[in-house]
């Protein structure tokens, strides 16, 4: 009832390798984001999905049955586009009975379908004005319930958050989660910004120049990310990268470079004692970096020097250079500290990450 | 707008406006004058006592008379918009057809076919009409309409397939794809969505195509022969220009009158009309 799977999908444009070799399997009723910055094939996966681009090679089979030679509208799709698409000469009304109509549903049918779907979005009174006559949240809404009074198997949608004002973004988001709740219906979503893949996905897909990094849940892909890419997609603010040699003092092992010396945890020490001698990236998120204090033991600390401090009310997040590097660290609110003074960081054991300097794949 | 002071609005402003509105609007306060001087008044020379080229004070209806009664304007009013209308409306459905494939599909020579068609607009019409002769000559359409209402579309369906094409890059192309998602077929997304979402556009190459196909002379002098055929500007031009003399009354106050039509169309429809030249469809 909205399984979609796509095995091996490729996409070629003239000699442009856009999407390699996708493999996927969505369960029915799963939300999934593809997430990933622009041109690196996630619009193009949809669009396959979608049956607007032609399939270079591959399958891709909803419930069991291949599409590939299905046109769009024999899918039992519905799709929600960035700028909304909606029909301009037509009121909300039109627009979101258009599809039913080409089906030659009746039109009662209609009625009560658009009735429902305006009712769920709250655009009720919205019905006989034009598009131009709404908000950008309003046409929004209008693009969803267009899609959704058709009931289809999948949903799909396009960026439709990018074009409203951050604020409304966040209160759409909200909105959307609660609406597949509601609805149940498989739905997949593309997006460039990674705070909306972890926020709605149910598993979130990570591609990059068109291979896929990534798939996972989300706090999956926060605490394990398996790469170096996905390690500094997800999250915000990014993760600070610092590129260590592993050295062996005394039976202890540790990353050092010219501005920190930190001491492996057991628990990943195990994994990394065969890199000795080796250059790796480590890796530690802002939000694991904290003021050090007497509780801290010397070998989870380092020198730092603060370059900008930047207040957020909930958090201040400290631009610091370390050694070579520049690094962010977002602290406690009432961290006191001043521009150009030496601050002593101090890093969780638990939230370390290491990745190979060449493959940049996670150890 | 200008700031600063008032010399400087009327220096820059006021001043060239008004010159370019004189210029502009000059030749038509002419024609009129003219329609409605009598023929003693046209026909002194210029250094004649009481000569007053700017205003006369025994305006007649003589001459409109004349062109009614002792013409066939009438007929040559029909004829014009006739012909006009017909070949707009030819020209508009190949040109809709044809700017809606060369902007949306793509197959095989679709550009060097888009070029070939633009190329046929640069060929004049005054070579053209020798050629054509010919063939008017062959089919027998010699003296009627239909010489006309098939020929002006040699250039009016360059016209229309240039504009039309441009406007149909201008809808964006995600009001088609979701058409197509919804269950339309091409044909049904453009008949529901692109056709009425392009009206701005349609109108605009409408009204060219109207207005040149209203104003063109050489076909129309060439191809229509006795004086109940002939379009406004070939008949007012061929009978009141008798050799060498001019019937300046009848001849301005025909003009005057071949001119409204136009205007009344451009008035009515000139909202639709820069939005169609603009290209503003927003989504």
């Amino acid at each position: 009832m909205g399984q979609v799977v796509l095995t091996d999908i490729n996409k070629f444009y003239d000699s442009v390798h856009a999407v390699k070799g996708v493999n996927l399997q969505i369960r029915d009723k799963e939300f999934v984001v593809f997430v990933g910055p622009s041109g690196c094939g996630k619009t193009t996966t949809l669009r396959m999905i979608a049956g607007l681009e032609a399939i270079s090679s591959g399958d891709i089979s909803i419930d069991g049955q291949v599409v590939n030679e299905l046109a769009p509208m024999d899918r039992d799709i519905a799709m929600v586009f960035q700028n909304y698409a909606l029909y301009p000469h037509m009121s909300v009304y039109d627009n979101m009975a258009f599809g039913l109509k080409m089906r030659k549903f009746a039109k009662s049918d209609i009625a009560t379908r658009v009735k429902d779907a305006a009712e769920v979005l709250g655009i009720g009174d919205l019905l006989k004005r034009k598009p131009r006559q709404l908000s950008g949240g309003q046409r929004q809404r209008v693009a969803l319930g267009r899609a959704i009074v058709r009931h289809p198997r999948v949903f799909l949608f396009d960026e439709p958050l990018s074009n409203l004002d951050a604020k409304l973004r966040v209160q759409m988001r909200v909105e959307l989660k609660k609406l597949h709740l509601r609805l149940g219906t498989t739905a997949i979503y593309v997006t460039h910004d990674q705070v909306e893949a972890m926020t709605l996905g149910d598993r979130v897909v990570v591609m990059k120049d068109g291979i896929v990094q990534q798939v996972g849940e989300p706090l999956e892909l926060y605490n394990n990310p398996a790469n170096r890419f996905v390690a500094g997609f997800i999250g915000s603010p990014a993760m600070n990268f610092a590129a260590v040699t592993m050295t062996d003092g005394n039976g202890k092992l540790t990353a050092k470079n010219s501005g920190l010396e930190i001491e492996v945890p057991p628990a990943q020490a195990e994994r990394l004692r065969s890199r000795v001698g080796q250059q790796l990236t480590l890796g530690v998120r802002p939000e694991n970096l904290h003021v050090a204090g007497d509780a801290d033991p010397a070998g989870l600390t380092f020198a730092s020097k603060v370059e900008v401090i930047e207040q957020l009310g909930s958090e201040i997040l400290l631009d610091v250079r370390v050694g070579n590097d520049s690094m962010v660290a977002a602290v406690d609110p009432t961290t006191r500290t001043k521009v150009q003074e030496s601050l002593r960081l101090a890093v969780n054991p638990e939230r370390l990450h290491f990745f190979d300097a060449d493959t940049e794949m996670a150890i | 707008m200008i700031e600063g002071a008032k010399w400087r609005r009327w220096a820059y402003f006021y001043l060239p406006m008004a010159f370019f509105l004189i210029f502009l609007l000059f030749p038509f306060y002419w024609m009129i004058i003219t329609s409605f001087r009598p023929d003693g008044e046209l026909y002194r020379p210029w250094n004649s006592v009481n000569y007053n080229p700017f205003w006369t004070w025994k305006p007649t209806l003589d001459h409109f008379r004349y062109l009614f009664e002792e013409t066939l304007f009438l007929s040559w009013l029909w004829n014009t918009m006739f012909i006009a209308l017909a070949s707009t409306a030819i020209s508009l459905v190949c040109g809709v057809f044809a700017g809606y494939a060369l902007s949306r599909l793509n197959f095989p020579f679709a550009g060097s076919l888009g070029t070939g068609i633009f190329v046929t607009y640069l060929v004049p019409q005054t070579l053209l009409f020798i050629p054509l002769a010919e063939i008017i000559r062959n089919y027998k359409l010699g003296d009627t309409p239909w010489s006309l209402i098939l020929t002006y579309p040699t250039f009016l369906i360059p016209f229309c397939t240039w504009l039309m094409m441009g406007y149909f890059k201008a809808v964006p192309k995600e009001l088609e794809e979701c058409a197509r998602i919804d269950g339309a077929s091409r044909w049904q997304a453009m008949i529901y969505i692109i056709i009425p979402v392009a009206i701005p556009g349609i109108l605009s190459a409408g009204i060219f195509a109207f207005t040149l196909s209203w104003n063109e002379f050489i076909y129309a002098l060439v191809f229509l022969s006795s004086p109940e055929q002939k379009t406004v500007p070939v008949g007012v031009t061929s009978e009141l220009i008798r050799g060498d003399v001019f019937f300046w009354g009848a001849l301005m106050a025909g003009a005057l009158l071949g001119s409204i039509p136009v205007a009344i169309a451009y008035s009515f429809f000139v909202e639709h009309y820069v939005a169609g030249l603009t290209g503003s469809v927003k989504g």
